[in-house]
Parts: structure tokens; C-alpha cells; sequence
């Protein structure tokens, strides 16, 4: 089934069927994945580009990687040093790129809403890699996925949030899709680290880890990041750890079956404990990166028959 | 020649009155108002009749806090633009910012905005001065040499003096010349970087958010530098109901201090945003549609005494930018009549008593003769269809820049013709 939308700009514009398309369809590129010949040609002949504003390692390299392996002619573009300094404007780099015809458009880009600015000036599919604090569509799906596999369902599971809630974007689309999919979400944070008027957005908040972790099945760990640490938000990093880092202790409130999450780059020793991290029997962090590929996938080959079909529509008209 | 503006509904704001009758005008001055169905003629002479045909004839509005792009951005407004778009929005007076680029700190840029206005404005136009130089908030400006160029008030527009000894001194110095001083209440440290009000909606859309708290900080500040130094001070835009609790108390210890606001802020709320739509990206931020109640509210009661455009063109490109990066401001000098009209017809207030917010006040601030329908008082008059609807189309504005959050909007309330000192400088098609 196709997606209710052109782009993928956000969490919030997807339909729960949106979202469970892309998850079943994500599911068969696992399996893809994990065999010897991972090549497809679902994307062949379409151009997908790659636009960072912002550095990411992770991010680009698995939309890469996903475009390359469904077929598609991929190019990366690193926008954080040339254009900007040379003053042009995003909406005319966006003019610029649209006029070589790309088919689906990944962007990452520092400020909020930027994404969806872009989206209305060109003729591609857009996918939001990250814009400002505002979404994370594809981290969202992801880690979707991983609950989904490890779990079973998605519904009705205890599902707690930690960390830098403020500045997350991956926070913020993590709150919209599982609030669609009927989780039940809890946010553990300081309250300097909660962006204001969240307790209207579906969610516990708490401020104690232990009460927080009670009887959850998914602890989500968020990335903080260091310009955080230097005292505006927290005093310091060891009693950040002492009181929100997930430790055995901490996790231990958690059913025993709970997973630990985290989207990565992870500060060992100040927002997860590096054991718990590399505990298989608990971590499946390492899944979420192969998890983001697969999704990846998913999403473009739905952009990508909606685009077909589009096309298809527009020749016939 | 005179002119006789008959079946007129005359909105009086110091009388509160709004009654069929007629208005003479001789020259530049009303003559005579004579309230009632038909005016005797017998003694007049030489008269053209404008029959108004039951529409609404109000003092022309005398609009505080005008941006226009001269000297610097002359690309987004200049004078004439300006003056022509102030004429089809029935503003007679426009008095302007200092916020240009260089800023309007000495007696010589003063000067040049004279000459400027006088050439091609059409509409009287009174400068404001900054309050120090180059609006940085360290050294006074010349404030008695710019008084004496003819600068109405001072102020350094939307940047804050932080520093409480510089700007008590500012204060104390205005105070000795007799100034009136306009203030930008919003704390920097909160508002740094803050492009919305902070609340669920600046969550959803991951964009930075000051807190109301922000402009009762810095009113609060404001009021105890005013009971120190007893200068005359204007808010020029208050906006949130935490800010409005303060201004009551200053104003029941007998401070003298009027406040101010934005037809935006009394129109519009913070969910307009919603899309990243920066036309909607105003300094202050846009608030919660209670705060935008209680502002209209206190306009009402007179708590707040002027409704101002707060007219700041931004051409397309300073615009079209992700939210964070996007200029702030929108034009308002054509629509601010009209959006002005929704509180009439959303019941908030009558036509005099808007008036009193959009030309009595602002005249009385300023010591103008203007601003009232009075014998003797300057013949600037706006008639006005206070119920014609028109859905606004921003490429027919009068104004070079084209960003008024009311694009595609249903407004009622329509200019339809402006008089300057007697004389008829804008008549709708």
C-alpha cells in the first residue's frame, strides 16, 4: 500500500497504516539485507541526493548505503562549509538542485521547519533527516522497528524516553509515532532538559529515574549533548550520571525483558552505562543501526511508487 | 472652497459618540459639525457635497511606531510607498521608528527624514528619535538638539538598554527636557534567540520559545527606573496578560506611562505560525489566544491606550527563510483599519472607543490638535464601510513589501476615502 503522502517531512503528517507500511515493507529488507546479494533495482533509474547542513556520520551513511542497495544513482552533498558561507540562500540551493531533476531529496538541515521550506520549492520527494529540534521522521521508524521485532507489537507497551528531551528531535518524533502506534510514553528528564508544555502531549513526566523505569518494557536513551554539560542545563556531568544515567541499578526497576535503546552517538559514562550498553541480552543498539537501514529503504520505495504513479498519471492525463 | 460631508456616521472618541450628521470643512480645518439628518446650507457659499451615505467618518488614525526604509532599505518602503499605503488605510499621521539603517540618533539623519517626508510622503509624518547612539544602549544620544530638529519621542525600537544605570540616566536626562520615551519590553536574556512564545506549540514545532514571564520581567524594570526618575514613558507594545497586571499597578500609583500594542497581537494568535509561516513572525513573538483576549480586552477598558500598525516591511527575501532565520515584522499600515474593525464586530469594543486607541491617544500622547472631531481640529478624517467584506490580496497592497500575515484573508471594514487638512488623498476604486 502506498503512503497517504508525498514526503516524509514528519511524524506528525503520517497515518498509523503510514506507518505500519513502512515497517512490514522494512521487514522484507532485513531479510534482504542479511543475505549475500543485498541489490535490488526498486530505485533503479531515479537519483537520490543527499543534502547535509548539518555534519552526520551515521545518518548520511545509512541513506547512502539504502539508496545504493535499492538500485538508485546517489550523490552526497556536505552544504555545511560552501553554500551557506557564499550566502545563497536555502531556497535557492533547493531551485538549484531541482533543476537537475532528482527524484527523492534527503535533507538535513540545523534549523526547524527548514525541510518543509524546501519542500514546497521543489518537485521531488523530500525526506527529513533531522531539521532543528523539530523532527527525526526516519530515527522514529527505526526504532519502531527494533520494538516491533523485539516485541511484538507496538501497542500497549510501557515505553520510557530519558535524557535531553528539550533539544531532541528525535524525542519529538518518538512521542508522535508511538502516541499513533498507542504506546504509553514516559518522559524522564530534569526539568531543565523538558521542553515546555510537553505534559500536553500524551505523556508522563517524570522526574526520578527509578519511579520512572517502573515496569517499563522499552527504555529510550537520548544523546546529551556537551555544550549541555557546562552547567547552563545540568551542574555536571557526574551527577547528570548519577541521577539519569541507566545503570544495572537504575534498569533494574524495568521488567526484566525491558530493551535499552539508544539512537547514538553514545557518551559512555554519562548518559548510559558503557556494560549496559554492550549487553546483548539487553542493548539493541546495534540492531537500531541495521534497523535504520531497512527502513530507509522502505520509506524511499514507498516515495518512490507514489512518484511512478504520479508520473504514470501525469502521461496519461 | 469647503467641503460638506453629509450622512455621515460621525465616530467621536472624546465624546463617545457615533450619530448621522455632517462635517464642514474649510480649508484645512473642520468648520463645523452639525449632528442631524439635513444641514442647513443657507450660509456656507461655495461648497462641494459628499454625500457618505450612512458610512462611518472618524478622525484619521495617527499611527505609532512606523518603520520606513529610508535612510538604508529604501528597497523595501520608502516614503512614497509608504505615504501612499498609510493614504489607503485611512492613517493621516505616521510617526516613525528610529530603527533605520544608520539608525535615527542625530540631528542631521532627523533632518533628512524631514526633507524626505516632505517630498514625498502625502501624510503628515512625525520622527522619533533613538535614545542613544546607534541604538547600542552605552552613550545618550543628542536628545536635546534632536527635540529641537523636531523628534515627538525616543526610543531605540526593539533593542533593550540592559544596562539599569545607562538607561536610568537616559531616563533622568529625559525627564529634565520634558521627552517622552518609548520602551521595547522584553527581557534579552529570556528572549535570546526565541522566535515564538514558549507552550506546547514552540515544542511542537521544535522552535524557540521566550516565555511570557520575558515582558513582565523587563515591564516591572521599566516601572521602577519611571517611579525613580518620574520621566513620561510609553509602552509601545504590551501584549500578555502577566505584563497587564504590572501596567495596572503603575498606572494606579499614578506613574505617567501609557502602553500600546499591535493590531497583530490583537488579531492574530501563535497557532498562526503553524507551517513555519515567518509573515506571522513578529517582534514580540505572536501569543496564546488567552493573552490575545485579554489585550483586546484591555484595550476596551482603556487600560491599554493605543492599537498601533507596528508597520515593518520585510521584502521576499528576508523572508523566505527557515523560521530561526527569517526577519521579523509585518506591514500593517493598510490593514490595521480593517483588522482593527474584527474587534468591533467580534463585540470587544465600539467604533469611538476604538478610535480613542487609534487617533484620540495617540494625538493626546504626542500633544497633537489632531486625533478628534472637534471645531478648529485639523480636517484628517477617514470615511470608512465599517461592514463592507473583501478578502485581501496581498499583491494589491500599496506598499513595496508585500508581508502582511492577512494575505487570503476575509476582512470587513473598508477605506473609502482620506482626507489630510481638507483635502482628499486617497478614494477607494
Amino acid at each position: 500500500m502506498g503512503l497517504s503522502v508525498r514526503h516524509l517531512l514528519g511524524i506528525e503528517h503520517l497515518s498509523p497504516s503510514d506507518i505500519t507500511s513502512i515497517l512490514d515493507l522494512a521487514d522484507t529488507y532485513v531479510d534482504l539485507n542479511r543475505q549475500a546479494n543485498k541489490h535490488s533495482d526498486v530505485l533503479a533509474g531515479l537519483t537520490q541526493i543527499n543534502m547535509f547542513f548539518e555534519n552526520s556520520t551515521r545518518t548520511q551513511a545509512s541513506f547512502e548505503l539504502a539508496g545504493m542497495r535499492l538500485g538508485a544513482d546517489v550523490m552526497n552533498l556536505a552544504l555545511g562549509a560552501s553554500s551557506i558561507k557564499k550566502g545563497e540562500t536555502l531556497v535557492d540551493t533547493a531551485l538549484t538542485l531541482n533543476a537537475m531533476n532528482p527524484d527523492l531529496l534527503v535533507v538535513r538541515h540545523p534549523h526547524s521547519g527548514a525541510v518543509e521550506l524546501l519542500s514546497e520549492k521543489v518537485k521531488c520527494a523530500v525526506l527529513n533527516a533531522g531539521d532543528g529540534r523539530h523532527e527525526h521522521p526516519t530515527q522514529a521508524l527505526l526504532d519502531a522497528l527494533t520494538i516491533r521485532r523485539a516485541k511484538g507489537r507496538l501497542h500497549r507497551l510501557n515505553v520510557a524516553i530519558c535524557g535531553d528531551i528539550a533539544h531532541s528531535r528525535v524525542a519529538r518524533s518518538n512521542i508522535f509515532l508511538l502516541n499513533k502506534m498507542e504506546s504509553r510514553i514516559r518522559l524522564i528528564a530534569p526539568k531543565t532538559l523538558l521542553p515546555s508544555g510537553i505534559d500536553q502531549f500524551g505523556v508522563e513526566v517524570f522526574d526520578d529515574m527509578n519511579e520512572g523505569l517502573k515496569d517499563v518494557d522499552v527504555v529510550m536513551m537520548l544523546r546529551l549533548q556537551r555544550e549541555r554539560m557546562d552547567g547552563a542545563f545540568i551542574p555536571s556531568e557526574r551527577e547528570y550520571y548519577h541521577r539519569w544515567g541507566l545503570d544495572a541499578k537504575k534498569l533494574a526497576n524495568a521488567k526484566p525483558d525491558a530493551i535499552v535503546m539508544h539512537p547514538g552517538p553514545m557518551n559512555r559514562g554519562v548518559e548510559i552505562d558503557g556494560d549496559i550498553a554492550d549487553d546483548v541480552t539487553r542493548s539493541v543498539i546495534q540492531e537500531q543501526v541495521e534497523m535504520g537501514v531497512a527502513v530507509r529503504m522502505a520509506a524511499m520505495h514507498l516515495l518512490a511508487d507514489n512518484i511512478r504513479e504520479h508520473k504514470q498519471k501525469e502521461l496519461m492525463a | 472652497m469647503s467641503i460638506l460631508l453629509t450622512n455621515a456616521r460621525i465616530i467621536d472618541p472624546a465624546k463617545k459618540t457615533d450619530q448621522i450628521g455632517s462635517i464642514l470643512i474649510k480649508k484645512t480645518k473642520i468648520k463645523e459639525i452639525i449632528y442631524g439628518g439635513n444641514p442647513d446650507l443657507g450660509a456656507v457659499g461655495d461648497v462641494e457635497i459628499i454625500d457618505c451615505s450612512g458610512k462611518c467618518l472618524a478622525p484619521g488614525i495617527i499611527d505609532i511606531g512606523v518603520k520606513v526604509g529610508e535612510p538604508g532599505e529604501r528597497h523595501k518602503e520608502s516614503f512614497a510607498s509608504a505615504g501612499r499605503a498609510a493614504a489607503a488605510g485611512g492613517v493621516t499621521t505616521m510617526v516613525l521608528r528610529p530603527d533605520t539603517e544608520p539608525a535615527v540618533d542625530n540631528p542631521e539623519t532627523l533632518q533628512f527624514i524631514h526633507r524626505r517626508a516632505i517630498e514625498d510622503a502625502g501624510v503628515n509624518v512625525l520622527p522619533m528619535a533613538a535614545l542613544t547612539k546607534g541604538r547600542r544602549g552605552q552613550e545618550m544620544a543628542e536628545i536635546g538638539f534632536l527635540q529641537d530638529a523636531g523628534a515627538v519621542a525616543f526610543t531605540d525600537a526593539d533593542q533593550v538598554i540592559s544596562d539599569n544605570k545607562i538607561l536610568g540616566r537616559c531616563l533622568t536626562y529625559a525627564k529634565s527636557l520634558g521627552a517622552l520615551v518609548l520602551g521595547h519590553i522584553q527581557e534579552p536574556s529570556l528572549s535570546k534567540g526565541a522566535v515564538v512564545t514558549s507552550g506546547p506549540f514552540a515544542t511542537k514545532l521544535g522552535l524557540s520559545g521566550a516565555s511570557p514571564m520575558a515582558e513582565r520581567i523587563q515591564l516591572e524594570r521599566d516601572m521602577a527606573l519611571v517611579e525613580m526618575t518620574g520621566v513620561k514613558y510609553h509602552i509601545s507594545q504590551i501584549t500578555t496578560s502577566v505584563a497587564l497586571h504590572v501596567l495596572k499597578r503603575a498606572k494606579k500609583a499614578g506613574l505617567d506611562v501609557t502602553a500600546g500594542t499591535s493590531i497583530h497581537h490583537l488579531t492574530l494568535n501563535e497557532l498562526d505560525v503553524e507551517g513555519y509561516r515567518t509573515f506571522f513572525k513578529v517582534k514580540p513573538p505572536l501569543r496564546h489566544e488567552d493573552d490575545r483576549i485579554a489585550t483586546a480586552e484591555a484595550v476596551a477598558s482603556g487600560l491599554i491606550d493605543i492599537i498601533s500598525s507596528m508597520h515593518t516591511p520585510q521584502d521576499e527575501e528576508s523572508k523566505r527563510l527557515p523560521f530561526d532565520e527569517a526577519a521579523s515584522g509585518a506591514v500593517g499600515l493598510e490593514t490595521l483599519l480593517p483588522a482593527a474593525m474584527q474587534l468591533v464586530h467580534a463585540e470587544h469594543m465600539d467604533l469611538p472607543t476604538l478610535w480613542r486607541a487609534l487617533s484620540l491617544n495617540p494625538a493626546k500622547l504626542l500633544g497633537l490638535k489632531s486625533g478628534r472631531m472637534k471645531k478648529g481640529a485639523p480636517a484628517d478624517l477617514v470615511l470608512f464601510d465599517p461592514d463592507r467584506p473583501f478578502i485581501l490580496d496581498r499583491s494589491k497592497l500599496k506598499s513595496k513589501s508585500k508581508n502582511t500575515p492577512f494575505d487570503g484573508r476575509r476582512m470587513q471594514g473598508m477605506v473609502m476615502r482620506t482626507f489630510l487638512a481638507g483635502r482628499e488623498i486617497y478614494a477607494a476604486d
